[in-house]
């Protein structure tokens, strides 16, 4: 090569290293809108060094090769006045860039491998979490010995205004929900993903999390949370309809706050227990049942009853017919079809309020009362 | 087959124009938007309703095959009136053996399948790995073994327990179709099954060197036999369908092994009859038509490796979805 | 009967009835281009509704409908038929042959194509919608929660599977058994020997694929249990299926592109394609490989750490026999003598591109770094730079460089360079800030996305419109060409092309080959 040749190449490198220094910069600076973000946990640092090596590798062979081809280009065009050379094999140079590559691939699965094994690596964990895909939301499901759980949905909390953009879009448009999952920090946690109706993964780029939530199977992996902080992460398997609207938020908290926020959920949890005993005024099930109604049924069932991927509610037969018909669509779902059973979803009280507000709101104006009670008696009765 | 044999030109047969192509698609589809409408109507429809489904797939299905009966009919025809070049004939030759090697990869995925859920999806779902909690929590009370009599549903009582989505309620096989459960050995059917296939194989083979040796009425014994076998083979396996269904409680419902043992042994049944029907109808060329020599006899050479091929399949059948 | 030596017949019916591989592979090829605009505007919708955060344009069902049916229409509908044409037209021209092996068949494979993508596309107007499981159709997505006119997709799937097979068993049969004496397999050009394995690639894989739908149609209809852990079976058995057909459908994808570019390439080097048996090899290796790789499409399904393990390796290895075509590719053009009309220009920026997106594939092929890049942009970003730049330059590559050939008239250069420098320049816009939202966490396959994805989204959106208008000059310089063309009649169109095709008159006469020619 002469001295054009490395000149060529140097110009042909420059830029290129300035983007990687632009890249390399940008993710260190927090500003992770073009790179994968080395995220807070030590997994997530090693597969962002993983990731960078191997692009840094992939670059330089880039330049490499183009380099020779826009040499080439440039300076072997017909317009020159060259004559072709005649040559079309070299088996020494064919068996070089054979063996050349192969070699570079290995020292990129030394690391790969290594990292994976860590990955796998499934010591005991302090805390487990059932993670379990619904379409479209997630429930956490919290198991320790003592036997108490916890287990609540979490829900887009987007509202459908900003959705169609007849209100401005908040800062985290579509990355926020109703519950988020409450983590305690540094501490080893065990996920057992799951899912209910079809095939969801549940990823945290942040916490280097990502596993599908496969129906009928458990699939398992840890991580140790390191600071405090909120994340948020998106389902990452096509899962119908709502695929792009059933967000994660994780928020990794102290200890201390941890433990205070799963003694208030155990409390609140009683309450609910209470309050299935108690009997309710039409008001104040219409209120609750709005909310559990947006929670669960707007997405299908439209804002005002109007229907979509499920059948209008406004003036639905089942709506204005036999109560314990709807309580039995409400809780037992129909299947085969999107519509879910509600029964494990819902606590009683909330499935009262809800199947209330369905048989009242819309224009359906039954006037009937349904007591939590009487979701109990339905349950029993099956 | 590097080098061309002969230097010696023969002119390639390119058929004029024809409407073949166009008959057998417009069958073809037909057919299969009947039969697509048929399951609909069955799954999502409308009992009440009456639909053209039948109809249209009957209609398809009748022009798909009167096509396929006239393509046929003048490929051979074309080989009578000598049109065939020797190297065209091995354009044929190679198109079976392709054709048969697609074959070979669609069993393929059904063994495969059959290997994946008996050897890993049975064992994780009675909790083999990560620490048994996928069993503790997802189907407890489980146990794996095969034949799968019990379905992991069915384990943890029913649809209502579990609302792991399906489309209705898995039973199980009351018994299973391994020799363990057959009365006696003459009465295992599965056993005669392969008897007579391993027979017909032979029979296949003896008419292939009769007419190898230019012995017209032997070949036609020798094919007729092997055609009566493998009528007899499709309906011991009938029988063994009937008594699955109505003795055995083994149904296309009843979870992965019925499912795995319906999908090999029918592709397998579905194949039989397929060969059978190109035997039989070498068997009329052959004693109707008096057609087939010695040296030009591919129609028949080419269904009897399918029927050979068939035959092995079986033999594999046999092996891992019966005895092992 | 027998006598060839008229031309096509008049009409209709010479396109219905045709059993001339010219004829077909014409056919071939405008289907294709007319698949590639209806999957094209169905990407155009995608953009269009992802322009902007927020649902402006469709609802997210539909959303979800058009992803599906343009990833299924562009990988069965636009690319592989494309590939077919081509090898109709010219597989015979190359090996010295009068027609296909099959051409009754040939024919056939054809016909079936159009009534079945009419099929596939009027499930848009069924009750429930289209199919709206990814072109994936993961289980039970496609299964228990289906719409219903999931069944006729199924149906669909095998008749084009069908289609496939008769296609490929008949190239097969051609080239093993239709090669001019002295036309040995190490002298075939490297566009047969890739038609070749590609062709094996599919009569092995394509049966795998109807067994998939097969298990899907009787998990729908019939009460088994495949896909569904309640009896026993498993959704991710499916996948293990899917890709084991759908990681060779890649490869059945980019091979023969590999072929035409290596055909294109020496031409306008003026210059003998460099390594010509390591291509051959480096091409059996590839295909060889496509059957032990399948499972890095799920390295986040769960799967045991030693499979894991073993997948990685695997697909990494691909990169040692591809770079052996890349790095052959450019010793070709080494001390060649270069011009720069429009087919070299696709086929470098086809090199340059492709080589980007192999890149990005070996990235995903590392298993860790995927647990990250998995079901994000990055992967879309991947696999256009290897299907788009990849397959569809070189498609086009192959359209200027034979169209004149075909039909003796020569496209416009300008509009021709005009063409690739949009072309390239709208696609580098689409998809190259894909790489960046992926990586920064957006997911694939969602009607709408959170703001710190909207800059770069916005210029996809910008990008992919100047992409697909591009096109639209194409296609007029492709008619104006065949209509109005500037005449030719040089056998050899371009002077550095070999092979036999450039030894027939031009245009070429409507029967090849009566008498086959006499190769050295
Ligand atoms: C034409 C189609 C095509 C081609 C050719 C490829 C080529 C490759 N692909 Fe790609 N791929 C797809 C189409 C294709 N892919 C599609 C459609 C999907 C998504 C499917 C879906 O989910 O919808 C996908 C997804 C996909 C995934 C899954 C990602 C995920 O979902 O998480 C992976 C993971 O391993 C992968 C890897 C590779 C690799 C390693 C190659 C290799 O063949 C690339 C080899 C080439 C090079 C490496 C460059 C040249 C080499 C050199 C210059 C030599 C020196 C280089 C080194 C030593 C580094 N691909
Ligand atoms: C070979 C296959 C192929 C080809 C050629 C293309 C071409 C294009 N694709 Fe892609 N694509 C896939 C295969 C392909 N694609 C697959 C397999 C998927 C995955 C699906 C899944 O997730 O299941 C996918 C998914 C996919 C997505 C992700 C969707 C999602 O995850 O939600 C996007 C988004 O930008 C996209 C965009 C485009 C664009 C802009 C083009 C452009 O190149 C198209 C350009 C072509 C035209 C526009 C038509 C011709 C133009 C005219 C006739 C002129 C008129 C037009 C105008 C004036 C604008 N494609
Ligand atoms: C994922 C989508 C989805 C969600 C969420 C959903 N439904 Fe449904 N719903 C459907 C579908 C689909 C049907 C139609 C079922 C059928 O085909 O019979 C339906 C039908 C119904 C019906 C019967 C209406 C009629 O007259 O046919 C009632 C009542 C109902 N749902 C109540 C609810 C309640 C209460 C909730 C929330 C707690 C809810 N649905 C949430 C999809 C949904
Ligand atoms: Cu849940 Cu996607
Ligand atoms: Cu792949």
């Amino acid at each position: 090569m002469g001295f054009k040749a490395k000149r060529l190449l140097q110009l042909a490198l420059a830029p290129v290293l300035l983007l990687m220094g632009v890249i390399a910069s940008a993710a260190d600076g927090g500003l992770s809108s073009i790179n994968m973000s080395p995220g807070v946990t030590e997994v997530g640092r090693q597969i962002y060094d993983l990731h960078m090596i191997i692009l840094g590798i992939c670059v330089v062979i880039g330049v490499l090769v183009f380099g020779v081809m826009f040499y080439s280009i440039i300076y072997h065009r017909k317009s020159r006045g060259v004559t072709p050379a005649t040559f079309h094999e070299s088996t020494k140079v064919e068996i070089a860039w054979t063996i050349v590559p192969f070699i570079i691939l290995i020292a990129m699965a030394v690391p790969a491998t290594t990292t994976l094994l860590d990955i796998y690596d499934n010591d005991e964990a302090q805390l487990n979490v059932i993670v379990k895909g619904y379409q479209w939301k997630w429930k956490y499901e919290y198991i320790n010995e003592e036997g108490d759980n916890v287990a609540f949905f979490s829900n887009l909390r987007t509202p459908q205004a900003e959705i169609y953009n007849t209100e401005a879009k908040g800062e985290n448009y579509l990355l926020e929900v109703d519950e988020p999952l409450v983590l305690p920090a540094n501490t080893k946690i065990r996920f057992l993903v799951t899912a209910n109706d079809v095939i969801h993964s549940w990823w945290v780029p942040q916490l280097a999390v990502k596993r599908d939530a496969i129906p009928g199977f458990i699939n398992e992996i840890s991580t140790r949370t390191a600071e405090e902080g909120v994340y948020r992460g998106q389902c990452a398997e096509l899962c119908g309809k709502d695929h792009g609207f059933m967000p994660i938020v994780v928020n990794v908290v102290s200890k201390e706050e941890y433990a205070q926020w799963f003694a208030n959920k155990q409390a609140e949890a009683k309450e609910v227990n209470d309050l299935m005993a108690q009997t309710f005024v039409m008001d104040d099930l219409m209120t609750r049942g709005k909310s559990v109604y947006e929670r669960n049924c707007l997405a299908c069932h439209g804002a005002n009853g109007e229907g979509g991927v499920g059948t209008p509610i406004a003036g639905s037969a089942i709506a204005t017919g036999d109560v314990s018909g709807h309580l039995d669509i409400g809780i037992n779902g129909v299947p085969g079809t999107a519509m879910q059973a509600f029964g494990g979803q819902l606590n009683d009280v909330d499935m009262a309020a809800v199947i209330t507000y369905q048989r009242n709101a819309f224009g359906n104006n039954m006037g009937d009362l349904i007591q939590p009670i009487d979701v109990y008696n339905h349950k029993k009765g099956q | 087959m590097t080098s061309q044999a002969s230097t010696e030109y023969e002119k390639y047969y390119v058929p004029e124009k024809s409407r073949l192509a166009i008959c057998a698609t417009a069958g073809l589809i037909l057919s299969i938007f009947g039969a697509a409408s048929i399951m609909n109507d069955m799954t999502f429809g409308d009992p009440e309703e009456s639909t053209y489904s039948w109809s249209i797939f009957l209609v398809g299905l009748f022009f798909f095959m009167a096509t396929l009966f006239s393509w046929f009919k003048i490929a051979i025809d074309e080989n009578i009136a000598g049109l065939n070049s020797a190297q065209l004939k091995k354009s044929y030759v190679l198109g079976m053996f392709w054709f048969i090697f697609s074959e070979v990869m669609f069993f393929f995925v059904f063994f495969a399948t059959l290997y994946y859920v008996r050897s890993l999806v049975g064992p994780w779902l009675a909790g083999d790995g990560e620490g048994g909690r996928m069993n503790y929590l997802l189907w407890e009370g489980f146990e794996y073994a095969w034949p799968m009599m019990e379905t992991p549903q069915e384990a943890v009582g029913g649809a209502a327990v579990q609302p792991i989505a399906n489309n209705g309620a898995f039973t199980s096989a009351h018994t299973s179709m391994a020799f363990a459960d057959a009365h006696a050995w003459y009465a295992w059917l599965p056993m005669w099954n392969t008897a007579v296939l391993l027979t017909s194989s032979l029979t296949c083979h003896f008419a292939h060197t009769n007419i190898l040796k230019g012995d017209r009425s032997k070949f036609n014994r020798w094919l007729g036999i092997t055609v009566a076998l493998g009528m007899f083979f499709l309906y011991l396996q009938f029988m063994e369908y009937y008594e699955a269904y109505e003795l055995f409680g083994l149904t296309l419902n009843s979870g992965i092994y019925g499912s795995t043992f319906f999908m090999l042994t029918g592709f397998h049944g579905f194949h039989v009859f397929m060969g059978m029907t190109m035997l039989l109808i070498q068997l009329l060329r052959s004693v109707i038509g008096k057609q087939f020599t010695a040296e030009d006899h591919f129609g028949f050479e080419a269904s009897s490796w399918y029927w050979h091929f068939v035959d092995v399949v079986w033999v594999f059948l046999f092996l891992f979805v019966y005895i092992l | 009967m027998g006598d060839h030596h008229h031309g096509p017949a008049k009409g209709f019916g010479r396109w219905l009835f045709t059993t001339n591989h010219k004829d077909i592979g014409t056919m071939y090829l405008w289907f294709s281009f007319a698949m590639f605009i209806l999957g094209g505007f169905f990407a155009m919708v995608i953009r269009a509704e992802l322009f902007q955060p927020g649902m402006q344009l469709i609802d997210p069902a539909f959303f979800n409908q058009m992803t599906t049916l343009h990833g299924l229409i562009m990988v069965f509908g636009a690319i592989m038929p494309s590939f077919v044409g081509l090898a109709n037209w010219l597989i015979p021209m190359m090996i010295g042959a009068p027609d296909m092996a099959l051409p009754r068949m040939n024919n056939w494979s054809f016909w079936i194509l159009p009534p079945t993508f009419l099929l596939l596309a009027s499930t848009l107007f069924m009750e429930g919608g289209a199919p709206a499981f990814g072109w994936t159709f993961y289980a039970p997505l496609s299964t228990t929660y289906a719409p219903p006119s999931v069944t006729f997709f199924i149906f669909s799937v095998h008749v084009l599977g069908l289609s496939s097979i008769m296609g490929s068993i008949n190239i097969i049969a051609t080239v093993m058994n239709m090669r001019a004496p002295g036309m040995t397999y190490m002298k075939m050009p490297l566009f047969v020997w890739t038609w070749l394995i590609t062709a094996f690639l599919l009569v092995a894989v394509m049966p795998v694929l109807a067994g998939a739908v097969t298990m899907m149609l009787m998990d729908i209809h019939f009460g088994t249990s495949f896909f569904s852990a309640a009896g026993g079976g498993d959704p991710v058995l499916f996948q293990h299926v899917f890709w084991f057909f759908g990681h060779p459908e890649v490869y059945i994808i980019i091979l023969p592109a590999f072929g035409v570019v290596s055909q294109i390439i020496p031409a306008f080097s003026r210059k003998p394609l460099f390594g010509y048996d390591s291509m051959v090899y480096a091409t059996a290796s590839i295909a060889f490989l496509s059957f032990i790789v399948w499972a890095h499409h799920m390295y986040t399904v769960g799967m045991p750490v030693a499979g894991e393990l073993f997948f990685m390796y695997a697909t990494m290895l691909i990169a040692v026999p591809t770079g052996v075509k890349v790095f052959n590719w450019i010793s070709t053009m080494w001390r060649g003598a270069m011009t720069f009309e429009t087919p070299m220009l696709f086929s470098i920026g086809f090199l340059v591109l492709f080589t980007l997106g192999g890149f990005t594939g070996l990235m995903l092929s590392i298993a860790p770094a995927d647990f990250q890049y998995h079901d994000s942009y990055f992967v879309v970003a991947h696999f256009h730079y290897v299907m788009v730049a990849g397959a569809v330059f070189s498609m086009t590559a192959a359209i200027y460089f034979w169209l004149p050939k075909w039909c003796g008239r020569m496209y416009n250069e300008t509009m021709g360079k005009t063409h690739f420098w949009i072309s390239f320049i709208g696609f580098n816009l689409t998809f190259f800030p894909q790489h960046f939202v992926g990586l920064a966490g957006m997911p694939r396959r969602i009607p709408d996305y959170a703001l710190q994805f909207a800059d770069f989204n916005m210029m996809s959106s910008i990008g992919a419109f100047i992409y697909g208008a591009s096109q639209i000059l194409f296609l007029y310089n492709v008619i104006a060409t065949i209509v109005a063309g500037e005449p030719t009649s040089e056998e050899k169109v371009w002077d550095g092309a070999e092979g036999l095709e450039w030894t027939l008159p031009t245009p070429a006469p409507y029967h090849t080959f009566e008498t086959p020619p006499a190769v050295k």
